[in-house]
Order: structure tokens, then C-alpha cells, then sequence
């Protein structure tokens, strides 16, 4: 198995040392390693960019929900003998428009509705699993259960690795492409529906494009974990710019560093990498909102002084 | 196709489902439901284990009933997966320092509540801080599995639940837990509602509505601990969600809201039990099944598209002019 194999060649790389460049050249020797690097860099933009508008519509709770569509999708692939990727981005794609349907709903029934449909969903994804397994021939490939909801990009092959990649880039253009109508659109859908926007045909652009992200990182990240890449960065980002566009283009600028460093502590710590991802993330996430009191805190001080 | 999914870390999930699946053919053969429902219901109950899943499981229920009530009310959905999601990392930290998954669940679920009452009371603000929280928590609990060196059943075993394993101490545990969740409940009942309702004016009537939001997330802890145990992590909603969101649809009165859905996650619960009893698949598959059929089938009678427009606008003010 891979895995296996990963860990043996783990074993014979230097540790991290203090001469990083030294240190990159040891990681990009790696076959895999360079794999993981490029499809990880262009999921962590298409990501990132994706993310900021996940919070400016209010759509955590939604996307969430979509990557674990995406696992009981790949089930069903699998357990019909399909490739897992048709079932992966299918199911994410319908439910993703499905849920466009739900949109005029209030926040409190769409998550209640959400978490039905999502309950169900994931039943379901237990039932192929189940299905899967109790199949005599197909236990050969048990790894794919628990690969979908834990994911890990090491384990992605060179040709999954270049597909991944061209649709990450083509959801960061084409999300590109509409940024300035989407952005109009979320911030205040009527005024930009008396403007002539095409505000309902954006909304549905936009969560096709949120479902073919998450299924695209489900493999990468898994999908427990697309979280940490598509709401903590933009997250990070909204507490200290305000700016729409740098805001945009800074969230996936950290999504894409926390990418980095997470593949390469995995690689010189052999944590699991959604682990590492998920971790960097929440320390950023952490030190911002410090930075924040502490800012906060000096402004309070420096207005007090000036009052006396 | 087999190049796609593979990882070396933390591929003996599968394991425990065709663990599962021996062990039931082990245990039960393959029962076979007849027309004469008091022999299935002999045949049922002859089994330690069926009778403790459904202590346990009429338990849970009511608990899930009557917790989920307000979880609905106050807009508490994503909390109480990302609630499910932390008592995942907890159980998977105390298979690896060698405890019983229950501390870990109880444990873990209970520092998310009292972190996330820490949060902004703003919906949207809220939800993100509790969606940070959800992927730490999941990074967690893929560390504690993949430093775990041994076949980590009982993690797994909290993914997606597991009613075969249930012994005569859990239901014992289930129903302490289950009697204070409900006794606490029945004294904050009023303020509660209240506070839940209409937070404003029950601040300025002088309810500790800080205080009854944080004593509720506990409750909730609570609960989801216990429910994650029968219909697992990742299907909590089934019966936390599921039942009060269509006894919403239903009734008006709070009381009789809460009262169905109660029922309706005991229903929910014994159907899915007497199912898997019968059929191989995973319990929480059934259970799922079951409330998602009955939330689809009330929302096509009674938002359908047969349904004139002005009642079924009217129903939905009403639904939502009570949590606004």
C-alpha cells in the first residue's frame, strides 16, 4: 500500500533542518511530495477565494454539509463499481443547486433543513459503505471509506493530482471572472437586482462553484476537513481587512501558506496532514483575534488619554 | 480507481463495519420478521443487547426529544453537529489514553459547549467561530485515531454509532445522564422558553438570558454525548433536529410541540432498532431513513405544490413569526 510505503521513505529523510532551502530541496525530490505540492497550492487559492464569499452569504453551515454529501456520493460510485470522483462531484453538484431552492427560507429553517437532508445523506453514505464492504470482491479497496471522509493528498496519484489541479484552477477563474458581480450580489442582493444584476443565475453560479471546490479538496483534505480550508483563512482575514478585494485575494494568499506549511509538517512530522492543515489554521485563526484585543485595547487606552 | 482513495493512516474504519457485520451474523443469525408481532417482539427481546439498545434508545430519545425542541427554537443546528464533531475528537483522545469513549465524549462535548458560549451571540459571527472550531476538532480527532496503534473500534464505532456494544453499565450511565438532562430542563423550562422565544424582552423582564444560553449549551453537551452513542457522530441531527423540526410543522403550543417530538424520536428510534434487527445494514442508516421520509412527506402535504398559495404563506409567518 502507499501508505506503506510513505512511511518507509520517511523514515530514511533527514529531519527538518534550520537550512530551509536545503530542507525544500530534500521535499521537491519527492515524487509525491511535488504532486502534493501543486494540487495543494491550486486547491488552498480556489479555496481561499471560494471561502470569503462562504461568509459573506452566510453559507458555513451549507458547505459543511456539502463536503459530506460528497463522501456519501463517493460511496454510492463505489459500491455501484463507478469511479468515486463521478459520484464525489455529482452528488455535490445536485445538492448544491438543490440548495439554491432553499434560498429565500430563514437562516433558522434553512439550517434546520439543511441538517435533515444532511442527516439522511449521510446515512445513506453509511449504508453504501456497509453495501460496499459486505460486497466479497471489493474488499480489496477498503481504504476508499475512510480516504473520502479523512482524505490525504499524499495519497493522491500524479494523474488524480492533474485533474484536482485543472479544476481548482478553473473554479479560482471563473470565480475571478464573476467577483465583482458576486460580490455586489451578496453584500445587498436587491440593490443590485434593481440594478439589472442577474442575481438569482450568480446565486446559482455561486454554489456550483462552492460544490465543485469541496468535492475538488474532499480527496486532499477529506471531507471532515474542507472546512479548515475554505472558512478559517477567510475567517482570519475578515477580522483585520476590511477591503473587499484584498481581503479576497489575502484569504487565499493564507490558505495557501497555511497549504505549505501543513504539507511540510506533515512531511518532517508524519502527523496527518488534515490534522497539520487544520491545526496552522486555528493558531492563525487564534493569533489574529489576539492581535485584535490587543489593538483594541490600545485604542481604548490611547482615547482614554486623550480625554484626560 | 484503487490508486485514488488510498492512506495508510487510518484505513481500519472499514474493519469495524465487517467487524460489525460478523459479529451481528454471530450473534443474531439471520432473523427473519414474521406476521405475528408478538413472536418478532419475543424473538426481539430475548437478546441482553436488543433490550439494552432499546433502554438506551427510549432514553436518548426522549432526551433528544426535548433538548432538540430548543435547539430548533434558538437556531442551534450547526452548534450541535460541531458539538457531535468534538465528542468525535473526545472519544478518539480517550481510546488512546486507554478510557472509556463515554468520558471522552462527555468530556470533550462539554469544554465545546463552554467555549462556544464564549462566542458572539450574532447568528452569522457565530456560526463561523463555531465552524473554526468544528475543523479543529476534526484535525484532533484524525491525530488521536492516527497515533492510536491498534485497531481503534470504538472511535469508529462513534462516526456512525453502534447499538450492538451496549452494555448494562452504559445504560445505566444513559439513564443518569437522561434524568439530570430532563430534571434541569423541567426547572429552567419557563425562563427558557422565554428566553428562547424572545430574548429581548426576557432580558428586560429580567431572565439571566447569558446564563440560561450557557446552562442550555451544557444541556445540549449532554445530550449530544448521549445520542452520538446510538445514531452516531455524523447522524445526530436524525434525532436531535429532525423530530422537533416536524412536530414544528404540527403543533403550536410549545407543550404540544415538545410532546411530539418526543414521540416522534421514540418512533423514530424503535423503528430504526426493529429494523436493523432484521436487516444487515448500519442502524443509523434506518433511523435517518425514517425521519428524513416523514420530514419530506409533511413538506410535500403541506408546502406542495398543490397547496394554495396564501395558506401555505400564512403557516410559514406563523411558524417563523415565533422565533424572530
Amino acid at each position: 500500500m502507499k501508505g506503506l510505503a510513505y512511511s518507509m521513505l520517511l523514515a530514511s529523510t533527514q529531519p527538518f533542518s534550520l537550512n530551509l532551502v536545503a530542507d525544500v530541496q530534500q521535499m521537491l525530490a519527492v515524487d509525491f511530495m511535488r504532486t502534493s505540492f501543486l494540487a495543494g497550492s491550486l486547491i488552498a487559492v480556489s479555496c481561499g477565494l471560494v471561502g470569503y464569499y462562504v461568509l459573506l452569504r452566510h453559507l458555513t453551515f451549507a458547505s459543511d454539509a456539502l463536503s459530506h454529501v460528497g463522501f456519501a456520493g463517493a460511496m454510492a460510485a463505489a459500491f455501484l463499481g463507478l469511479n468515486p470522483y463521478v459520484g464525489l462531484f455529482g452528488s455535490s453538484i445536485i445538492v448544491g443547486v438543490g440548495m439554491g431552492q432553499l434560498g429565500r427560507a430563514s437562516a433558522r429553517s434553512r439550517d434546520v433543513a439543511i441538517g435533515t437532508v444532511l442527516a439522511w445523506i449521510l446515512g445513506l453514505g453509511a449504508l453504501f459503505l456497509g453495501l460496499y464492504l459486505s460486497h466479497p470482491v471489493a474488499n480489496t479497496n477498503i481504504a476508499i471509506g475512510v480516504g473520502v471522509l479523512f482524505g490525504s493528498i499524499f495519497g493522491v496519484d500524479a494523474q488524480t493530482a492533474l485533474v484536482i489541479s485543472v479544476v481548482s484552477a478553473v473554479t479560482s477563474i471563473a470565480l475571478l471572472a464573476i467577483a465583482r458581480p458576486l460580490l455586489f450580489a451578496s453584500l445587498d442582493p436587491e440593490v443590485a437586482r434593481a440594478r439589472g444584476l442577474p442575481v438569482r443565475a450568480l446565486d446559482a453560479l455561486f454554489l456550483t462553484l462552492l460544490a465543485v471546490t469541496v468535492a475538488d479538496a474532499v480527496p486532499a483534505v477529506g471531507a471532515l476537513l474542507v472546512f479548515a480550508l475554505l472558512v478559517t483563512p477567510a475567517a482570519s482575514v475578515r477580522r483585520v481587512v476590511t477591503r473587499p478585494y484584498a481581503a479576497l485575494f489575502l484569504s487565499a494568499a493564507l490558505a495557501l501558506v497555511i497549504t505549505w506549511a501543513g504539507l511540510t509538517m506533515a512531511f518532517y512530522l508524519s502527523y496527518p496532514v488534515s490534522f497539520d492543515i487544520s491545526a496552522l489554521g486555528f493558531v492563525v485563526y487564534l493569533v489574529v483575534l489576539a492581535y485584535q484585543r490587543v489593538r483594541a485595547a490600545r485604542f481604548v487606552e490611547r482615547a482614554s488619554n486623550m480625554v484626560h | 480507481m484503487s490508486g485514488a482513495w488510498p492512506i495508510g493512516l487510518v484505513f481500519l474504519f472499514p474493519f469495524r463495519l465487517l467487524q460489525h457485520m460478523t459479529t451481528r451474523v454471530a450473534l443474531l443469525g439471520s432473523p427473519t420478521f414474521s406476521w405475528n408481532l408478538v413472536a418478532d417482539w419475543q424473538d426481539i427481546f430475548q437478546y441482553d443487547f436488543m433490550r439494552h439498545a432499546f433502554l438506551a434508545g427510549t432514553i436518548i430519545a426522549v432526551m433528544a426529544g426535548v433538548v432538540g425542541y430548543f435547539v430548533v427554537l434558538r437556531g442551534l443546528t450547526f452548534a450541535s453537529h460541531t458539538l457531535a464533531n468534538i465528542g468525535f475528537a473526545g472519544a478518539a483522545g480517550a481510546v488512546l489514553v486507554g478510557l472509556d469513549p463515554v468520558f471522552g465524549l462527555l468530556a470533550f462535548t462539554l469544554v465545546g459547549a463552554l467555549g462556544m458560549g464564549g462566542f458572539g451571540r450574532r447568528l452569522s459571527q457565530r456560526d463561523i467561530a463555531v465552524g473554526i472550531i468544528l475543523s479543529v476538532a476534526l484535525g484532533l480527532g484524525i491525530l488521536f485515531i492516527s497515533l492510536y496503534q491498534g485497531y481503534s473500534t470504538a472511535a469508529y464505532a462513534v462516526l456512525f454509532g453502534e447499538v450492538l456494544g451496549i452494555s448494562q453499565r452504559d445504560v445505566a450511565v444513559t439513564f443518569v445522564v437522561g434524568v439530570f438532562t430532563l430534571l434541569v430542563l423541567g426547572v429552567m423550562y419557563r425562563p427558557l422558553l422565554f428566553a428562547s422565544l424572545d430574548e429581548e424582552v426576557a432580558e428586560a423582564k429580567g431572565v439571566h438570558v447569558q446564563f440560561i444560553s450557557f446552562a442550555f449549551l451544557l444541556l445540549l453537551a449532554l445530550a449530544v454525548a448521549e445520542a452520538v452513542q446510538i445514531v452516531g457522530v455524523l447522524l445526530v441531527f436524525a434525532l436531535l433536529v429532525t423530530p422537533a423540526a416536524i412536530a414544528e410543522r404540527l403543533a403550536v403550543r410549545p407543550a404540544s410541540v415538545l410532546l411530539l417530538s418526543v414521540l416522534l424520536a421514540l418512533l423514530f428510534t424503535w423503528g430504526g432498532l426493529v429494523i436493523a434487527y432484521y436487516l444487515p445494514y448500519p442502524l443509523g442508516f434506518f433511523i435517518t431513513t425514517l425521519a428524513f421520509g416523514t420530514y419530506l412527506a409533511l413538506r410535500l402535504v403541506k408546502d406542495g405544490p398543490w397547496v394554495s398559495k396564501q395558506r401555505s404563506l400564512t403557516a410559514q409567518n406563523m411558524s417563523e413569526g415565533g422565533a424572530s
